[in-house]
């Protein structure tokens, strides 16, 4: 039978913040412009990889996401990655149409597609893991719970981040999370939601 | 574990409406690939695999309004009205429906002929799935070119999981401005019909596709192609290029025959990616022989449909399928001679040879990599 999983380490960027285990560990005034919060995330996080600068916002905040949450320790090879949005990579095809009619840009076009993400997370850690994007409404842990029960059970990852990575109109979400066996958090619907969701009692 | 099998399909695409229509286009060795004006191209146009909306609209007029759909959604919709025809008792409330689609709606970005809120994938999906009364929320798949046969494995991985008694994965783009003028700005797309793995290749050809599959334990049928387990592996390289090493289409391959006891010489019948670019038939050829598949029979069907981007992996297992169902090798169209570095049993004509177990193979952008097998059981 399957064995056990549980949720460790958790990420959000949200409302300009950015929150590791529940603990607010960067905070901007919520109006900033997403690029220049982007970007300060990034400097006082002190990361040093200029991949960055060439990436969309999506892909940044996947990028950063994942980086923060990898900081202490890097991934091991069997670090599958289950994310998925509601709006797919719909601001970077907006922003690639309006050069398609004079200079289509290559290095835009790139960008518009949501699991383009998963591919800078992978070159970064050098994880040549199992990956899927899906795409849901809203966030919805029980897709995630299933996924991934499946690729426990069958060996093909001894890890999995699971990752929620929405940009709509500049309109940011994120929340990453790591799973396996072990100890941490009940993987199920309803912890999966609390972390999301985090209310203040 | 309790094996799922590929159950009813149907294909929509410029060969045929139904996989039959599509099956027989194959054999005549036809292909969708026409030559249509495009100011977007100095050659006044491109060859690409597209379907006129006056055929689909006098087939969705049967079922629908076509004023109410897109021409992506009624594509899609007429793929899993067919498959729901072959299905007459399928309980819809424990069914899934899984949409593999790369851009969706796209073809309507600036547009003012739908809400806006077309162009998210979910809410097509929505769209779809309330035609037919579907009671569970649909979900997409949405990786690039792996999407239509990485849909088929969540389809299985979900219901072996108990989410969802059957699934139909349902897949399908368009060739829209947006994506020609993509590939075009790579320099990726060919200026004639595209020729996958041949040393003339000049990129690829665009087409446009629907097709649906119903996914399912208790195949009832005599022979029937059972859905044997499928691996992804990222490459870690590149987000657009191919890696020169092929090393993520080389893991999940390799991974993935280890994983189910397969030698290589075991399989029958091996369908490619084969996109035609220059980068991405090497690749393949060089991961094919690192895992010892250099002499198993290989195609590449972009050569009849073109690159129908999510739906591409989809249609391709469908065609494996029958492949493997009708014992029958199909020609990798437009073929003329090797131009890869590594060697290749490419498909040259149509041929009989019984066959038990084939792989599917998918890459795409993001670095993104998919091996399936497929096994043919034939009850005593």
């Amino acid at each position: 039978m399957s064995k056990q999983l549980f949720i460790q380490d958790s990420v959000i960027i949200r409302n300009g913040k950015v929150i590791v285990n529940g603990k607010i560990i960067h905070e901007t005034d919520a109006d900033q412009k997403l690029s220049s919060f982007l970007k300060s995330i990034y400097k006082k996080q002190n990361f040093k990889y200029p991949k960055f600068f060439k990436m969309d916002s999506l892909s940044k905040l996947g990028y950063l996401a994942s980086e923060i949450l990898f900081k202490n320790k890097e991934p091991e090879s069997k670090t599958a990655l289950v994310f998925s949005n509601a709006a797919s990579s719909l601001d970077t095809d907006k922003a690639y149409a309006e050069t398609m009619n004079d200079f289509p840009s290559p290095s835009v076009f790139v960008y518009t597609l949501p699991n383009i993400m998963l591919g800078e997370i992978s070159i970064r850690f050098q994880l040549r893991s199992e990956n899927i994007f899906l795409i849901n409404e809203e966030f919805d842990p029980g897709y995630y719970i299933d996924y991934s029960k499946v690729l426990f059970e069958e060996g093909k990852a001894s890890k999995i981040v699971c990752g929620w990575v929405d940009l709509h109109n500049s309109d940011y979400d994120v929340f990453l999370c790591q799973i396996s066996p072990g100890e941490g958090y009940d993987f199920n619907e309803e912890e999966l939601k609390k972390l999301y969701l985090p209310t203040h009692e | 574990m309790k094996r799922n099998y590929l159950l009813s399909d149907s294909i929509i695409s410029p060969l045929g409406f139904g996989t039959v229509e599509n099956l027989e286009s194959i054999h005549r060795g036809r292909s969708a690939l026409n030559f249509h004006k495009n100011p977007i191209f100095s050659e006044d146009g491109v060859y690409a695999g597209i379907i006129p909306e006056k055929i689909i609209n006098e087939a969705f007029n049967q079922i629908g309004n076509p004023e109410l759909y897109t021409k992506l959604e009624k594509l899609i919709i007429l793929a899993i009205q067919e498959v729901l025809n072959e299905n007459p008792g399928l309980k819809l409330q424990d069914t899934g429906l899984i949409i593999s689609t790369t851009k969706g709606n796209i073809d309507q970005l600036g547009k003012n002929e739908f809400p806006e809120e077309r162009l998210y994938l979910w809410k097509m999906a929505e769209v779809i799935a309330s035609f037919f009364g579907f009671e569970k929320k649909p979900v997409v798949v949405s990786n690039a070119c792996i999407s239509g046969a990485l849909a088929i494995k969540t389809a299985n991985d979900l219901i072996s999981a108990g989410r969802f008694a059957k699934v139909i994965v349902a897949g399908g783009d368009l060739v829209s401005d947006f994506v020609l003028s993509g590939f075009q700005s790579f320099q990726a797309i060919s200026p004639e019909p595209c020729r996958p793995f041949s040393n003339d290749r000049q990129g690829i050809s665009l087409g446009e596709a629907a097709a649906a599959i119903l996914i399912g334990p208790n195949g009832k049928e005599k022979e029937k192609i059972a859905y044997v387990d499928a691996c992804t592996a990222n490459d870690a390289n590149h987000i657009s290029g191919p890696s020169r090493t092929g090393e993520g289409l080389y893991l999940s391959i390799s991974r993935l025959l280890s994983a189910c006891n397969i030698f290589p010489e075991e399989i029958g019948f091996l369908s490619a990616h084969g996109t035609a670019t220059t980068y991405n038939d090497e690749m393949e050829a060089i991961a094919f022989n690192r895992t010892g598949l250099e002499k198993i029979p290989v195609n590449s069907f972009k050569g009849y449909y073109g690159h129908t981007l999510g739906t591409s992996a989809l249609i391709e297992t469908i065609l494996t399928k029958h492949s493997l169902l009708k014992n029958e090798l199909f020609a990798s169209v437009n073929f003329s001679e090797s131009g890869v570095s590594k060697p290749l049993n490419l498909i040259k004509q149509h041929i009989h040879k019984e066959l038990k177990l084939a792989l599917k193979t998918a890459s795409g952008f993001g670095g993104c990599n998919l091996a399936m097998l497929l096994k043919k059981e034939t009850d005593e």
